[in-house]
């Protein structure tokens, strides 16, 4: 018996290192997507400097890849030493930035959209003569926070944007998908988009780690109120899985988006997807690194006192070849 | 614990109770899925007054959907439980699956199919080394479940990014094999003007064997002894040890089929879903009618119990009720579900 049982494990490796062997995909893979990687630019000649970036990010959010990618470009041409760390509890993302106070860091890039918890810290490396820019979250606060300079996109701003669009294109109703319940960034989203369409807005919640139970519910959704003809996603891969809700449910609804990825890119030249919002995160990322770079080499401000708005932009069948091209590297 | 058991002929003159037949309602009533079949009854009555929606064939249909894709996975995680065990990797190892079929196929340049055996093979794995290091340590599976929990999550995220540079799964809609693999998995079967999603067929074939090994095979009495009391199953002649670890590989089997169905279904994979499934389908099981203490259960119930999650999240939605209250209605009623199961276990209890 246990012979026996230890051939077919032999013969099922063999069988499977075989069938290895001859299945190579004709189409498809890694061979056909090695693209050259972008943004190589040259070197500062500049003392190395230590630039803490600490954000409110989950592990895993392709969002946040793109910018700390940005980030990391920047640090490569500036000579910085990047530190980047990630806690969504605002307690964590506190105790982080005092780390990197009491590391004595040459800048400190934060994100501030939990702006009352994380106030008295940057209060506090202002003071130990450390300067704080904030970027993505915060728009409102950031100059309170006492922070040097900011770089995102207003979301309410960016909801509104979208609401207008859905205006001008005659859209009588509309579906915001929320995938994370009581988020306040994804809320404003959805309240902006109310805020200036001219026809009726709903929200709907579904849970984002579960992707059948998000295409299910936007399905249950369409099914129940067959007057929705816009579906507006948060997210680019809610917006490819709301392509399929819309299928299942044999609605026509057209479907536009928050945030981009590379099959984004791809279901928008096919038509699939009418438009994304771009609030450009590469340039997040970028941007408070380079600034905080100028300040201590210069003393200059990227802003002067004022928030660096980089969003809100649309992706559009008119300019998207252009934009895919970098999305396909990871860096849009 | 074996619910098979026999009546034997009773002795002439007097009748021992342990053996003496009972009414064909108490019995039926005193089957685990019993209480919550009538709570899925009523959750069914109530949203089919209710929202108009939800009377239409291709509503239940969707319906049906969301009860095959946590049934599949509540299935396994039943028989986990009537064995006694917990798996809280459950929910990312369905991700971890997707994962590493589409990441070994796209880095390798291989037929897809070949992702799909290399991933069964590493989710039957994972599912042994759970048991395995259960039975090697005795250490409570909540424990070490929890560990793979962590250490799958980490993985998935660390090994994506470090692969593909992103922290999704490259698309593979355009590789060999996927159309093929897209029927078996994620493809739609029209009855009667209705498209059917094919998981809801899978669920039911694997509701159907999974209720056989429990009731009718030798297998089955292993996983109910098992769970009931783990020191006296082993004096009797119980291979624990085999039955627990083979819990843990049907876990694994069902992960890798959701998980194929997720990938072949949406070509490319979030490395940071499945995180909080686990719960769902330990709820389902439990709503369905497992003890969390083990050794008693079915597979039938956890059906009932996927179903009925189905039913009320989808059903919230098709009866228009305020978004914001969504999870708020949800926990009112499994919990109304999950009493109405309470009451009537206790009313057959009594007969």
């Amino acid at each position: 018996m246990r012979t026996r049982s230890r051939r077919t494990v032999a013969a099922t490796f063999v069988a499977l290192a075989a069938l290895t062997l001859s299945s190579c995909s004709s189409s498809g893979g890694r061979q056909e997507d090695e693209a050259p990687a972008g943004g190589a630019a040259g070197k500062a000649d500049t003392p190395t400097m230590k630039i803490a970036m600490i954000t409110h990010a989950a592990p895993g959010d392709t969002f946040w890849d793109i910018v700390r990618k940005g980030a990391e470009a920047a640090a490569a041409k500036d000579n910085v030493d990047l530190n980047y760390q990630g806690a969504p509890e605002a307690g964590d993302q506190v105790n982080l930035v005092q780390q990197a106070i009491d590391a004595d860091v040459d800048g400190i890039a934060v994100t501030l959209a939990k702006a009352e918890a994380m106030a008295p810290v940057v209060k506090a490396a202002t003071e130990a003569g450390i300067p704080v820019v904030a970027f993505n979250g915060g728009f409102e606060e950031w100059q309170e926070a006492g922070a040097l300079g900011y770089f995102g996109q207003d979301e309410r701003t960016a909801g509104e944007a979208a609401g207008q669009r859905l205006t001008t294109e005659g859209a009588k109703k509309a579906l915001c998908v929320i995938h994370e319940q009581g988020h306040v960034g994804l809320e404003a989203r959805c309240a902006g988009v109310a805020e200036t369409f001219g026809g009726q807005t709903e929200n709907l919640y579904v849970t984002g780690t579960d992707m059948p139970a998000v295409q299910q519910a936007i399905t249950s959704k369409l099914q129940q109120d067959p007057a929705i003809d816009r579906v507006v996603t948060l997210g680019a891969p809610y917006a490819l899985t709301a392509v399929k809700s819309v299928a299942d449910a044999g609605s026509s609804a057209q479907i536009g988006t928050f945030d981009t990825n590379a099959d984004l890119m791809a279901a928008i030249e096919g038509g699939d997807i009418q438009w994304a919002i771009d609030q450009q995160p590469y340039l997040q990322g970028y941007l408070a690194v380079d600034s905080l770079w100028l300040y201590n080499t210069n003393g200059n401000t990227i802003g002067g006192g004022q928030a660096t708005q980089t969003g809100p932009a649309f992706v559009d069948a008119s300019n998207v070849d252009r934009v895919a091209e970098f999305a396909a590297g990871g860096t849009r | 614990m074996s619910q098979a058991v026999q009546a034997a002929p009773a002795p002439p003159g007097s009748v021992d109770d342990r053996v003496r037949r009972r009414s064909l309602l108490a019995s039926v009533l005193s089957r685990p899925e019993v209480g919550s079949l009538v709570g899925a009854v009523a959750v069914f009555a109530l949203f089919f007054a209710v929202a108009p929606t939800f009377r239409q064939a291709a509503s239940f249909a969707t319906v049906l959907y969301a009860g095959s894709t946590i049934g599949i996975m509540a299935l396994a995680v039943a028989l986990l439980m009537i064995g006694g065990e917990f798996d809280l990797s459950a929910g990312v190892a369905v991700t971890t699956s997707a994962l590493f079929a589409s990441t070994f196929a796209y880095q390798l340049n291989l037929n897809l199919w070949v992702g799909v055996a290399a991933a069964l093979v590493v989710s039957l794995g994972i599912g042994a080394f759970n048991g395995w290091l259960l039975m090697r340590t005795g250490l409570p599976s909540f424990l070490i479940t929890l560990g793979t929990f962590f250490i799958l999550q980490g993985v998935n995220l660390g090994v994506t990014k470090l692969l593909t540079g992103n922290v999704s799964s490259t698309s593979v809609s355009d590789m060999d094999g996927f159309e093929q693999a897209r029927a078996v998995f994620a493809s739609t079967v029209p009855i009667g003007g209705v498209s059917v999603k094919i998981t809801v067929f899978w669920w039911l074939l694997f509701v159907a064997i999974g209720t056989w090994v429990l009731l009718r095979t030798k297998t089955g009495n292993w996983i109910f002894a098992a769970g009931g009391d783990k020191a006296a199953a082993r004096a009797v002649g119980v291979p624990v040890r085999a039955t627990k670890i083979g819990l843990f590989m049907t876990v694994g089997f069902m992960a890798w089929f959701v998980g194929m169905h997720q990938l072949f279904s949406f070509n490319a994979i979030q490395s940071g879903g499945g995180v909080g499934q686990e719960f769902i389908y330990i709820i389902a099981a439990v709503v369905g009618g497992c003890l969390l203490t083990g050794g008693y259960g079915s597979a039938v119930g956890s059906a009932i119990g996927a179903l009925i999650f189905g039913m009320t999240s989808l059903g919230i939605v098709y009866a228009g009720w305020d978004a914001n209250w969504f999870k708020a209605f949800l926990g009112v009623m499994l919990l109304l579900a999950t009493i109405v199961n309470m009451i009537v276990k206790n009313q057959a209890a009594k007969r």
